[in-house]
């Protein structure tokens, strides 16, 4: 690791210690609340763009791989992890032990959710255009109402994340450490795909699938390969939702919340992982800052929708990035 | 047990064709512009709010009667045809030329907009559609037995299918509608007024979905604002299995769909209900992606 790296790294491990520590001593609940839910909703868009701005495959299920990540690793915490953190806890001090903690969680939702991806992504991916999307979306309900009637995650009634036998083992996320930790890995494993040489093939796949064939591209693997990752951190998403409210319901999971994921990556332009961030924030932010309307809200929320779109077709950053080169550009 | 059956197929029939209705209209938009207009079910929605409206200011709630019914549906075609006019001038047309996921997003935006407008406009509690017909058996074998509501809501959706293929096999309108979505561009060159045919084909889709949201308040008489949601999500599933964009194959689609529903949960249960339309859906794209009635496209390369 080259020693800018590292200073890299350092620096973005001490920003998120930081925030951690003391933006929840300010912060309201209620808006604490909504900067974990801005963060969860950048994971989940970023995530999903590349498989639909950057591969070009049009997926709009991204809710049900959340659903397996968000429903696995609750039932993790629940059933296995309870008793380590409790003993993990008895032996390291509480910041320490649940930081060892949170991966195991985030990991065993982020993996059921790839194998799931995996699962669905080989016949579906066979599929093109908006039969693809078609699938997804019944892919992503077939997950849900089979979640729906697995008794030992609660069925109808909803899984709280909480170990009766266990009682001193707190299975709540506090803060923001794990959520944007996990936002900034997204953001990197993402770019670093994408904007790799080997990256190109994802977005030769979505140029033009013959041509990327004819150069040796082998176009289904490449396909699964976003599909898989993008489930991965999709999983990672519901994982971190299901731990930062401590309950969860399929309805929480259900295709609008899907079409809300697609809407983020369109809104902010079609193979831009910025702009995926950024509609992922403000849209996530809208309907709370919009809360003194009162029930006109969600009507101006869709009207703010509907007019965007409009006015920008491309989408907000089209598939330009907000990077460092741009910022040169503009103000260096 | 053959009773049971014929029983579960005659109720099966007859919600069916309220899916054949509304399937009907997402594969005439899909034709013609290869979008998937989720809007739609949200169309569905209003017509059947605007029936019970237009229903209680006939004064039709305590005097049920065939020409109320005809009446009732009537005022809510006309309202859903210019919801639709409306919707497709606003949100669709000006993306014509757009990357193809734009309209899909407004698509989405309309139909969340339809939603929470509705549930300021109309109230979010349900409300019960008047009995415009007075339900009584018409025909009763055993314990089979057909009601004269059944038997309107199919023959409504029967008439409305026949009138539909009439105007797209008949008509210029009809002739134009499958021009355009054989090959817009060419239609266009041929002076085919494109937009106007899209237009049309929008509104042709919202008199068939008024009518189902009718024929729904009839069966089912509790009606809300989110009742398009699931109903849409469905009706377009049953397009799918016929073969997207083909008209035949989505009254065929939503009847198959209707008919195994309620086997479904007759036999299964209830709560797989919801599930199996996207378990056939799953089944239908891997191993027909085009549909039951679709035919393959060759790709040039």
């Amino acid at each position: 690791m080259s020693s800018k790296r590292v200073a890299a790294f350092a620096l973005v491990a001490i920003v998120l210690l930081a925030l951690d520590a003391w933006l929840p001593s300010w912060l309201n609940p209620y808006y604490a609340t909504i900067v974990t839910r801005i963060g969860i909703a950048v994971v989940a868009a970023v995530s999903l763009q590349l498989v639909n701005g950057f591969t070009g495959q049009f997926s709009i299920g991204h809710a049900g791989f959340m659903a397996v990540g968000a429903y696995t690793s609750a039932a993790f915490s629940v059933y296995v992890g309870a008793g380590w953190l409790e003993s993990l806890l008895g032996l390291l001090p509480a910041p320490l032990a649940r930081s060892l903690f949170y991966p195991l969680v985030l990991a065993s939702g982020g993996l059921a959710a790839a194998v799931a991806g995996f699962v669905v992504g080989i016949p579906a991916l066979r599929l093109r255009g908006d039969y693809l999307a078609i699938a997804t979306l019944g892919f992503a309900e077939v997950i849900r109402i089979a979640i729906l009637n697995v008794d030992a995650v609660g069925g109808a009634r909803g899984f709280s994340i909480h170990a009766a036998e266990h009682p001193a083992a707190d299975l709540r996320f506090e803060g923001f450490g794990a959520v944007y930790a996990v936002v900034v890995v997204t953001i990197v494993v993402v770019a670093r795909l994408v904007y790799s040489s080997g990256g190109l093939s994802f977005r030769a796949v979505r140029e033009d699938e013959v041509a990327a064939t004819s150069i040796g591209i082998a176009t289904t693997r490449i396909k699964v390969e976003a599909f898989v990752v993008a489930s991965f951190f999709a999983g990672v998403a519901g994982a971190l939702f299901a731990h930062s409210e401590g309950y969860v319901h399929t309805n929480s999971f259900a295709f609008l919340r899907s079409f809300e994921i697609v809407v983020f990556v369109v809104l902010g332009g079609l193979g831009s992982i910025t702009g995926a961030v950024l509609a992922a924030a403000v849209l996530t932010a809208a309907p709370e800052l919009l809360r003194g309307l009162g029930e006109w809200r969600m009507v101006l929320y869709s009207l703010l929708l509907i007019g965007t779109m409009l006015l920008r077709p491309q989408g907000l950053l089209g598939n330009r990035e907000i990077d460092l080169g741009w910022l040169r550009k503009r103000f260096g | 047990m053959a009773e049971d059956l014929l029983q579960q197929l005659v109720n099966g029939v007859a919600w069916g064709g309220i899916y054949a209705l509304i399937a009907l209209g997402y594969t005439m938009v899909y034709g013609v512009l290869k979008l998937i207009n989720f809007a739609h079910g949200e169309v569905y929605m209003v017509g059947a709010m605007t029936g019970y409206y237009a229903a209680r200011s006939f004064g039709l709630a305590g005097a049920p009667s065939l020409l109320g019914l005809v009446a009732t549906l009537a005022a809510s075609m006309a309202v859903c045809a210019l919801l639709a006019a409306i919707i497709e001038r606003v949100a669709y047309r000006p993306l014509r030329s757009a990357p193809r996921l734009a309209p899909l997003i407004t698509a989405i935006g309309v139909s969340l907009l339809l939603q929470n407008l509705g549930q300021l406009v109309f109230g979010a509690d349900p409300k019960f559609f008047p009995p415009l017909l007075e339900s009584r058996n018409v025909f009763e074998v055993g314990k089979l037995s057909v009601s004269n509501v059944q038997l309107a809501v199919l023959g409504t959706a029967i008439l409305l299918m026949a009138a539909l293929q009439w105007i797209v096999m008949r008509t210029r309108f009809g002739r134009a509608m499958r021009a355009v979505s054989f090959d817009a561009q060419a239609a266009a060159l041929m002076g085919v007024p494109v937009d106007r045919v899209i237009l049309g084909t929008f509104v042709l889709g919202a008199v068939l979905a008024a009518a189902a949201g009718v024929l729904v308040g009839l069966t089912n008489p509790k009606i809300d604002p989110l009742m398009g949601v699931l109903p849409g999500l469905k009706a377009f599933v049953a397009a799918v299995l016929g073969g997207i964009g083909n008209i035949p194959g989505a009254m065929v689609g939503g009847l198959l769909l209707g008919v195994i529903e309620t086997f479904v949960s007759g036999y299964l249960s209830s709560t797989y209900r919801d599930a199996i339309a996207f378990v056939l859906l799953i089944a239908i794209l891997l191993y027909k992606p085009t549909g039951l009635f679709g035919t393959t496209q060759t790709e040039k390369v």
